[in-house]
């Protein structure tokens, strides 16, 4: 008997040796361990052994049985390598084919602009607010310490509706707007469309954006001021941008500053993008005017606090490197997929 | 402004410094430097020679040979120009010379100059070249004594073998100022000179006028009489007589010159110098053309018309404030003078005038009539009455030092009393709190003594000179001691105090979901103008009566085409699209968010409704079905998960009446989509297929949530019954569904279109569609029965609808 089990296991491994395929594997587990099979068939004929030989014979049964079963496993799993192999060797592909893009839309030059400045200023605790664009004359202009026969008032090249309304010519109403509801303090930006009377040519438009910044509280300085903006022109612009503060005159604000940045080109060197100063004008800023506190029921002896005003489009120009306003309204898909 | 160093120099004899020093230290002290040009660029190695002897070119009639004496040695020149003589005094570039720019050329000067060389002309040795006013960089507009033609010649007395730039006052530097609104002090070389001795901390001189010889009386000469002294604040008169009309000094020349103004005889120059150098604008008149010797200040009369002395007719209202005599008027006050009291060679006794007006009355009258001279832009900043006597005085003094006349004595000082002057209190510890410095007292009041303000110590109050008309209070005062102290030493500290929270609202954020889900699906933002043409509307096939012709309109548009603010964002957008169909590119997909402006009332008597509008546009691949796609997108990503409505009864009469559709959002309508009427396609130049949808976003963000729950993933699994239907045409789908949601109940848990056909098999007038409809429970293995039952309920509404089932 043990002879015969031996026998049958040799053949069987022999078989499985020299199986070229997955079926002759799987016939071979039906020549041996299936119902019919060779190995099955020494079972089926245990009756004809002595009954305290069974449990010895049993055991060799089964040691042939595991023996080829592990056998077929590890021939089955090296043929399966080889045909996967063989699969994958036939499916190379070229790499360099083009791309299966999703047409993803772009977003304006000065949205991504905007949404910069956005995030830096809501990191240091300001609230977005938005204010009219047909405004109140009161609000751009009186309220903000521009009264009606001031110089500036012309300057600005205003559209009108009438004598009360009109187009406002800055985001700074939204200042005086949010002053007058008297909550105290005040951390905000207002970034918004604005107008002026200027003729489209490639760095004027009659149609903008500016992005106005408040902060009122009590204590607060100067150097908050230009604490604040250097922070600002840092995260834009990059750490090692400088910043340089000059006196200015705004109507609204008192001390008023004009602020350059290091320009992010030559780094200062001075270069044809920043007509050979090293410096950018980038906004105008200052402390809020004391009248401008007293209009909005503020008491400017218990309160101080610093406004800027930012033009969006002098940002996305510079930092896009966009030689030609006209482009940003548009809307050329060449221009805005560059974006 | 433009200013030559030189001339800001004269009042700060000590200042000494580079010109980019120069530069960066005032526009650090708050005198925005805008540019400079330095005068002797290129000017290189040129000396005052003298000719001494002139022979003839042996082979060009053209051409001569000159000796020319240039002190160490002479040297020997050829030249063509027509004007030297033997004797002549010349500017002579050397060998390794350098001039400015080129004789017969009238363009910008080359920024590297004209190297000179030592060579031959038709083989007679040149060792140098003798130039013209042109070759040094100017001009005959400036130094009106050069010849038209040919080399420049010095006067008699000029030393051979000097340098010629300096002799042409040359080595010098030309500054441009950007001057803030509020200081018109500095619209003058004096403001100028008064803030550089500040900054850079050195003595200021200002100019000790003083006339030595005066005789009659001002009063037997002319009276003055101002009635309307609103908008004339003051009005001096000052009598010249035996006027001596000639050129004025080379000295005054130069500095006229360099600041752009041609010099043309003493009285105009003198005019020009002192308006300059004060800020204060003046007017001379013939006395003797005065009827009656007598100035009235008095307003116009409406209708009055005057010519001023360009010749030109001008319009006048009775806000316009005029000059006249006894009789008639005679000057447009700070405006332009009259024709009729023009000066003239001959003039023998000259009025002249320094007043100051209503700036602002200045300012608008010249608008009124058209007319804004250098004069009126002083004016209208709102000068100061009492540099108006300085002014006068320093124009006298000057007539008299160039022997251009002789003065009377006194002056005719006419108008509103002078204001006293303006004290501020003195808060030291309030200033360095608002700059957040620690600067001593003293050295405040060091810098207030530079700038001329007078610290009374008894009231602790700040006297403020007449000519800082911009210093109004306590923060002005701060801006002083910012200034000088320096803004770039301020330290540099971030807010301190009540901490906040940095946000965007709701509203906005919904807007950045839209430009989210728009760019996903391929839409890229545009931006268009907030006003448009009124044609817009035509464009548009909107009705005469359609309300969306009720505008904001502007009164001082740019022009027709951008008169009325938009009612409606198409345009906007379709314009765009348009641009982008002309200059052929393919598949464009657009969305843009911006307001409109309803107004409340026409005419307009209160601010408008400004709505976003949330507006996209394509055309290329795609059809409704996908702008659809995107506004349902965008309707799931801010959390508005009940489906929408269509209505195809939209009513608009751009859309393709066929092809349209209002948006609901729980029976509110929110917006409208569908594709563009042919009509509109074609006024807009498109030749396809366009689409475009507009959601009124005030209203989407009534529904809009960034709530979200978890519903659990359904345990039980799902019965799915598919059922076709043979549906007549009219039937939208859109029923077919609502009934479906109806009467499925609450184990209906979706439903989907699977198949819609049209043609063939189907009997006229009807459609074929099938509805794959799912049913689940959340807490069970549904039965048969409560499907079919559902089923049943579905089924007999679809019925009464009149659609048949298919078996």
């Amino acid at each position: 008997m043990k002879e015969k089990l031996e026998q049958i296991k040799k053949e069987a491994l022999e078989q499985i040796g020299n199986a070229g395929a997955l079926d002759a594997l799987n016939d071979v587990r039906v020549n041996f361990l299936g119902k019919k099979g060779a190995l099955t068939a020494v079972l089926k004929s245990m009756k004809d052994v002595a009954p305290e030989d069974r449990p010895k014979v049993g055991q060799l049964v089964n040691e042939a049985r595991e023996e080829i079963e592990k056998a077929l496993e590890s021939a089955k799993t090296k043929m399966e390598q080889i045909i996967r192999e063989q699969k994958m060797k036939a499916e190379v592909i070229d790499v360099t084919l083009p791309a299966k893009k999703n047409s993803v839309g772009h977003r304006h030059p000065n949205t991504i602009a905007l949404e910069e400045v956005e995030r830096i200023f809501i990191g240091m605790g300001y609230e977005v607010v938005e204010g009219p664009e047909v405004e109140k004359d009161y609000y751009n202009f009186e309220a903000l310490n521009i009264p009606a026969d001031h110089p500036a008032k012309d300057e600005q090249d205003t559209f009108y509706v009438n004598g009360d309304i009109l187009l406002r010519t800055q985001t700074s109403p939204v200042q005086a707007r949010v002053m007058e509801q008297g909550k105290l303090p005040i951390r905000m930006i207002a970034p918004g469309r604005v107008f002026r009377a200027d003729e489209v040519d490639a760095t004027h438009s009659p149609s903008f954006h500016q992005i106005e910044g408040l902060v009122v509280d009590k204590n607060i300085t100067f150097s908050d001021l230009k604490g604040t903006l250097a922070e600002f022109a840092k995260e834009l612009f990059g750490e090692d941008t400088k910043v340089k503060f000059r006196p200015h005159h705004f109507p609204f604000t008192e001390p008023s500053a004009e602020v350059d940045v290091s320009c992010f080109k030559c780094k200062g060197a001075g270069c044809r993008f920043c007509k050979g100063s090293g410096w950018i004008e980038i906004l105008g800023c200052g402390m809020v005017h004391p009248h401008v506190f007293e209009m909005c029921g503020i008491d400017p002896k218990e309160y101080t606090g610093f406004a800027f005003g930012i033009g969006l489009e002098r940002i996305s120009l510079l930092k896009y490197e966009i030689d030609d306003m006209r482009l940003l309204y548009e809307n050329d898909i060449r221009f805005l997929k560059q974006f | 402004m433009n200013t030559a160093l030189s001339w800001i120099k004269a009042y700060v004899p000590e200042l000494s410094c580079t010109d980019q020093e120069y530069c960066d230290a005032m526009t650090l002290s708050g005198t925005k430097v805008e540019g400079y040009e330095r005068k002797d660029k290129n000017l290189e190695k040129i000396v005052i020679g003298q000719i001494t002897k002139i022979e003839k070119h042996p082979d060009a009639d053209k051409l001569i040979i000159c000796q020319v004496d240039i002190g160490s040695e002479t040297i020997q020149i050829v030249t063509g120009a027509p004007n030297v003589k033997e004797g002549d005094k010349v500017p002579v570039v050397l060998d390794g010379g350098k001039v400015a720019g080129s004789a017969h050329s009238d363009g910008p000067l080359p920024e590297d100059g004209i190297s000179i060389k030592a060579g031959k002309l038709r083989g007679v040795p040149s060792n140098g070249m003798m130039c013209s006013i042109e070759e040094l960089g100017s001009n005959r507009d400036m130094y009106p004594e050069a010849p038209e033609y040919g080399i420049y010649i010095f006067p008699q007395d000029a030393e051979v073998g000097a340098d010629a730039v300096e002799a042409l006052s040359l080595h010098d530097t030309v500054f441009e100022y950007e001057i803030t609104s509020n200081r018109v002090d500095c619209y003058s070389v004096l403001g100028i000179a008064r803030e550089a001795a500040a900054t850079f901390d050195k003595p200021f001189a200002a100019p000790v006028v003083e006339i030595k010889n005066e005789t009659g009386n001002v009063n037997d000469f002319i009276s003055v009489e101002v009635q309307d002294k609103d908008l004339c604040t003051r009005y001096c008169g000052r009598v010249v007589t035996n006027i001596k009309i000639a050129p004025s000094p080379e000295w005054m020349q130069r500095r006229l010159a360099a600041s752009g103004i041609r010099p043309i005889n003493n009285l105009v120059d003198i005019t020009n110098y002192v308006m300059e150098e004060y800020g204060q604008p003046m007017h001379a008149y013939d006395l003797d053309t005065i009827a009656g010797h007598k100035i009235i200040v008095r307003r116009a009369k409406d209708g009055d018309e005057f010519q001023t002395l360009d010749g030109q007719i001008r319009k006048l209202d009775s806000e316009v404030l005029m000059i006249c005599d006894a009789e008639k008027e005679i000057g447009i006050a700070g405006i332009m003078g009259g024709e009729n009291s023009k000066i003239t060679d001959d003039v023998k006794t000259v009025l002249f005038e320094a007043a100051t007006f209503n700036g602002a009355n200045i300012r608008k009258s010249a608008k009124r009539i058209g007319l804004r001279t250098e004069a009126s832009g002083k004016f209208e900043k709102g000068l100061d009455p009492r540099n108006a006597k300085e002014a006068i005085d320093r124009a006298c003094q000057l007539i008299e030092e160039l022997g251009c006349g002789e003065v009377i004595r006194g002056m005719a000082d006419e108008g509103a009393p002078l204001a006293p002057l303006r004290e501020i209190p003195f808060e030291p510890e309030r200033i360095n709190k608002l700059l957040g410095t620690d600067v001593p007292a003293e050295d405040m009041l060091k810098i207030f003594e530079k700038l001329e303000l007078v610290y009374k110590k008894d009231e602790n109050v700040l006297v403020i000179p007449s000519f800082r008309q911009d210093l109004a209070g306590f923060a002005d005062i701060a801006e002083e001691v910012a200034r000088f102290f320096g803004y770039d030493k301020i330290p540099t500290t971030l807010p301190s105090g009540e901490a906040t929270t940095g946000k965007l609202p709701f509203k906005l954020r919904i807007e950045q979901k839209a430009r989210d889900i728009a760019e996903y699906c391929g839409f890229s933002q545009g931006m268009t103008y907030s006003f448009e043409s009124p044609k817009v509307f035509d464009k548009l096939l909107l009705p005469q009566d359609d309300m969306h012709r009720q505008t904001v309109t502007i009164a001082n548009p740019l022009g027709e085409d951008f008169s009325v603010m938009r009612t409606t964002s198409l345009n906007g957008i379709l314009t765009s699209l348009a641009t982008n169909y002309n200059r052929r590119n393919k598949d464009v997909r657009l969305y843009e968010l911006g307001n409109i402006y309803l107004p409340h009332q026409v005419p307009v008597t209160e601010l408008p409704d400004e709505r976003m509008q949330f507006t996209l546009g394509m055309y290329g691949e795609g059809d409704f079905f996908t702008m659809k796609g995107v506004i349902e997108e965008f309707f799931t990503s801010i959390g508005m998960t009940k489906p929408a409505q269509y209505d195809p009864n939209a009513g608009k009469p751009f859309l393709h009446p066929g092809r349209q559709a209002l948006i609901r959002y729980e029976n509110q309508a929110v917006g409208f989509l569908g594709e563009l009427h042919p009509q509109v396609a074609d006024n807009y130049n498109i030749g396809t297929r366009v689409y475009v949808a507009v959601l009124d976003m005030p209203e989407v963000v009534k529904f809009a949530t960034f709530d979200r729950k978890y519903t659990g993933i359904a345990k039980y699994p799902a019965v799915t019954r598919d059922i076709s239907m043979v549906v007549p045409k009219n039937i939208l789908v859109g029923q077919i569904e609502a009934m479906i949601a109806q009467r499925g109940g609450k184990i209906l848990e979706s439903y989907k279109l699977f198949d819609i056909y049209e043609g063939e098999q189907i009997k006229e007038g009807f459609k074929s569609v099938a509805y794959s409809i799912s049913f689940r429970a959340k807490d069970r293995t549904l039965e048969e029965g409560d499907v079919s039952s559902a089923m049943k309920k579905i089924l007999n509404g679809l019925e009464s609808m009149g659609i048949e089932l298919r078996q």
